[in-house]
């Protein structure tokens, strides 16, 4: 019984730990819409990608911590890595969420399969802070379920210390003069894209054999890979483990504050364009409050701390024509219209593909 | 007297309920949806199309018996030397063999890609010496060596256990009838630790074989084992739990049998086997 | 062979520990890297305290297997009692092998059928949610029964039966006999089913990753950071588990061995 008096001293050491002072402080904020308090006391359970809000790090703004002190209404923050993890959680029934942020592709099919509720814009104060060009896109032509969160493009992040002349293309993760250097994706969509941008192809072909020699072209590719990986490409780059990865551009501009050497480039084949929105799920148990939530996101302080802390380039017109902001004017995030590579969206494709290529994934695996 | 007895009898029933609501019932619902299609009609289309991943069975089947094989060629003798140690000594060992148990399990994984990577321990002190660096992670052994690294304490404690329980007599006996060191341990001491090695066997097979953070943390995604498999369907969504079942089910039979042929090797049937 | 033997022992031991070195000398860390030392630092620590999604986890996990290992104690060591008093030889067989069943399935099988259990009767139930607290609980309390009924059979075992019949000769009810001859004599066997039910829980990830909903454990939150960067704080967190659980089990080992030392000099005179 010894043994369990033990465990009890544990206990009271770390539940001591787990109930000891926290040190964020609120930051002063100006804000262009009112917030009511009527809500609080409830729950918002907000469901996004890892590492896609302000929060709180490094002495930056913690934004739901700042929602949850103006409202009162407590944030259930949670996170996800892929849209397709995200679509599994949703789908299952298992648990409950009020707001999600998926990718175009995913929030076309969630539309198709009717999970979403309607967004009243004209309820949001600040939506007139999104810029014109992300209205009315493919996957939400009147703007009656989204409203967008962050807009981004695929390239190529390189070690300039390691490769100093580098072919703008695709075909340089192919390369055996980079064997054991180069990362891929770690995901079926965008790994296949590298593939298709090579070859040419529709990145949303409706034909199975563009699928199979994209496929094929991803056999060819993999024993020059050192590894496939989604966000551990942070570490790998940053520390010169790895020398080449396709990554997203936002993603890339944070890597090079840890490591200058890094650098960039959009392959001359094209590549993928996309816009993460915030949608409310049709059977969100606190619709108003999402409202709120989704307004308080618009809230210019809101945008800019958003868009500094994820580096990814932001919809709203506040954020981009605002000076002080630290990536104003940006190259990468904001090419002008002569740089724009060519860029092609995901849209959702039908089940029977669909499938085809979630499993023609598992047979590059293990080819 | 028939009393009593129906009451300490009526105690295990709330174990037994538990245990058909939460073990046989949700056995059934994974076969149920192994044996249906998305609307719930029956199909052996999942089943059928399992042989597609015969080559994930077939490298988690190979990798998870390498890695038990390692796994009990490091353990046995460790567990033989700390026999003959000290009583005091062999309690202080047992602990520290235990204490990494305790760390979790995905931290003490990852903190190996800190010691194989290129830039990692162990090619940086390589480097030092002029050598290298070699190319460590991201290979089949790197995955091997993080299973053998997760699971050898299930090896080393039922095999110690077995072993500092062994009658001292008896290896006296065949020292007296002439035996050498070697037929002694060939003849009484590898036979009378059976059971440790068997059950040892099982504690590192069964986890190696159905793994899925191992592989991708240490093998760097390139390959798939069953696990990954089942993990990556299952996140795809629901449309995929019917595949994911199947496969589940295939894998639970598949170590149901490994663990049948290896209880033939043993005789001692105490406690209820299932097979 | 008696170097050699050591030196072999030593070299296990420290292959055991080489990961966790490493990862005690990287949460002092000055720079977020788990891969290059740059300096000492003890921010992680102090950063630990405001981390209130870490913070958050352990106390689910702390709770979880506080929770599921006393649950499964008590109904694992009634089960015990009970399913020896079995007369009919058949059922407890087959009582004693559907035990065994989490114990010889892999955790992913586990953790999927529960999971699809849980979802099932979610929806039979027409609940907004049915992933959560219980569920896990619920989940943990089921793997971690056949350990501790394992634990305590062998025990209930060598406890002779004439011990409560005589019990309840000398007037006995008998569940006094039950608390008064029979527990104090399994006690062992409950105190090993529990410790070995609570490290489980604690370490658990599979089974808890298919069926925890929003009640994420610290394994779950270690898993989501091991997806991205791993950052010394999660290493800061571990070191601290780690240093606690080393120092009171050395500890309670040197107290066990002297007072052997003490009774065995008693006996002496």
């Amino acid at each position: 019984m010894k043994k369990l008096s033990a465990f009890a001293v544990i206990f009271v050491i770390l539940l001591s730990l787990v109930f000891s002072g926290c040190g964020y402080e609120y930051a002063e904020l100006n804000l262009r819409a009112e917030y009511a308090r009527d809500l609080e006391g409830t729950t918002l359970t907000v469901y996004n990608w890892g590492e896609y809000i302000s929060d709180g790090s490094d002495g930056m703004l913690d934004v739901n911590r700042e929602f949850e002190k103006l409202t009162g209404i407590k944030v259930n923050y949670l996170t996800f890595e892929s849209n397709e993890t995200m679509y599994s959680q949703v789908k299952n029934g298992g648990v409950n969420y009020d707001i999600i942020i998926p990718s175009d592709y995913m929030i076309q099919r969630l539309l198709n399969e009717e999970m979403l509720a309607k967004i009243d814009t004209s309820k949001l104060s600040n939506y007139d802070l999104i810029d014109e060009q992300y209205k009315n896109v493919y996957f939400d032509p009147n703007n009656e379920y989204t409203v967008p969160y962050n807009v981004g493009m695929v390239g190529i992040i390189y070690n300039s210390s390691v490769i100093k002349d580098i072919e703008h293309s695709w075909k340089v993760l192919w390369d055996k003069k980079y064997k054991d250097m180069a990362l891929n994706f770690n995901n079926p969509r965008d790994a296949f894209m590298t593939a298709q941008m090579i070859l040419g192809f529709d990145l949303n072909s409706a034909n199975k054999s563009d699928w199979d020699k994209a496929a094929e072209l991803l056999k060819e590719g993999k024993p020059n890979l050192q590894a496939y990986v989604m966000d551990e490409v942070y570490g790998k780059m940053e520390t010169g483990e790895a020398a080449i990865a396709p990554y997203y551009a936002g993603d890339y501009l944070t890597m090079a504050e840890t490591n200058p050497d890094l650098k960039f480039f959009y392959p001359q084949e094209g590549t993928n364009i996309f816009i993460d929105s915030v949608c409310i799920l049709k059977n969100a148990q606190n619709y108003d409050a999402a409202l709120m939530y989704i307004n308080f996101l618009l809230e210019p302080d809101i945008a800019t701390a958003n868009a500094e802390y994820i580096g990814y380039a932001s919809p709203n017109t506040a954020v981009i024509d605002n000076e002080n902001y630290y990536y104003y004017g940006n190259e990468i995030l904001y090419p002008k219209k002569e740089n724009m590579p060519k860029v092609q969206y995901y849209h959702d494709i039908d089940d029977e593909i669909r499938s085809y290529y979630e499993t023609l994934w598992i047979d590059v695996k293990l080819d | 007297m028939k009393n009593k007895s129906f009451g300490s009898r009526l105690i295990a029933a709330p174990y037994i309920v538990w245990s058909v609501i939460f073990i046989v019932v949700p056995l059934i619902i994974m076969f149920y949806f192994a044996l249906t299609n998305e609307s719930g009609v029956f199909t052996l289309a999942n089943l059928a199309s399992i042989g597609k991943y015969k080559k994930a069975f077939g490298i988690s089947v190979l990798y998870a018996a390498i890695s038990t094989l390692i796994t009990l060629l490091l353990a046995y003798p460790m567990a033989y030397f700390m026999t003959k140690l000290k009583v005091s000594s062999q309690r202080m060992l047992m602990m520290i063999v235990m204490i990494p148990m305790w760390m979790n399990f995905l931290i003490r994984t990852y903190s190996w890609i800190t010691l194989l990577a290129n830039t990692g321990i162990i090619n940086t002190f390589l480097g030092k010496l002029g050598l290298g660096p070699y190319k460590l992670m991201y290979t089949p052994g790197a995955v091997i060596l993080g299973m053998v690294y997760d699971f050898i304490p299930y090896m080393i404690l039922p095999i110690y256990s077995v072993l500092s329980k062994l009658d001292k007599s008896l290896l006296e006996a065949a020292e007296d009838l002439g035996s050498n060191g070697f037929t002694k341990f060939k003849r009484v001491i590898l036979p009378l630790s059976k059971p440790g090695i068997i059950s040892g066997v099982t504690m590192v097979f069964v986890p190696s074989v159905s793994t899925f953070y191992i592989s991708q943390k240490l093998g760097g995604n390139k390959t798939m084992l069953i696990g990954d498999v089942i993990e990556y369907f299952f996140n795809l969504g629901p449309t995929y739990y019917n595949v994911a079942s199947a496969i589940s089910l295939v894998l639970m039979v598949m170590i149901l049998i490994c663990l049948f042929v290896m209880n033939r090797f043993s005789d001692d049937d105490d406690g209820g086997v299932i097979i | 062979m008696k170097t050699l033997s050591r030196i072999y022992v030593g070299l296990i031991i420290f292959f055991l520990y080489a990961p966790v070195l490493v990862m005690i000398a990287f949460s002092f860390n000055e720079s977020s890297s788990v891969w290059v030392f740059s300096g000492f630092s003890t921010k992680w620590y102090t950063g630990l305290l405001t981390d209130t999604t870490m913070l958050t986890a352990l106390e689910h996990t702390l709770i979880i297997a506080v929770l599921s290992a006393v649950i499964a104690t008590v109904i694992g060591t009634a089960a015990a009692v009970g399913i020896l008093a079995l007369r009919n030889k058949i059922a407890q067989k087959l009582v004693m092998s559907v035990t065994q069943i989490p114990m010889m399935n892999a955790d992913i099988v586990t953790g999927i059928s529960l999971m699809l259990l849980f979802i099932f009767f979610g929806k039979l139930l027409g609940l907004n949610e049915s992933l959560g607290f219980f569920t896990v609980l619920i989940a943990h309390i089921t793997f971690n029964l056949p350990y501790v009924i394992l634990s305590v059979m062998p025990k209930l075992k060598q406890t002779d039966s004439r011990l409560r019949e005589a019990a309840l000769d000398l007037g006995c009810t008998p569940v006094q006999a039950f608390f008064k001859v029979i527990l104090p004599s399994i006690s062992t066997g409950i105190a090993t089913g529990f410790i070995m039910a609570f490290t489980l829980s604690l370490d658990d990830f599979v089974i808890s990753y298919f069926t925890c909903g929003h009640y994420q454990t610290l394994p779950i939150i270690i898993y989501n950071m091991t997806k991205k960067s791993v950052t010394p704080d999660t290493y800061a967190l571990s070191t601290i588990i780690f240093v606690v659980i080393f120092v009171l089990l050395i500890f309670y080992n040197i107290l066990q061995n002297k007072s052997e030392k003490s009774s065995k000099k008693g006996f002496g005179k």
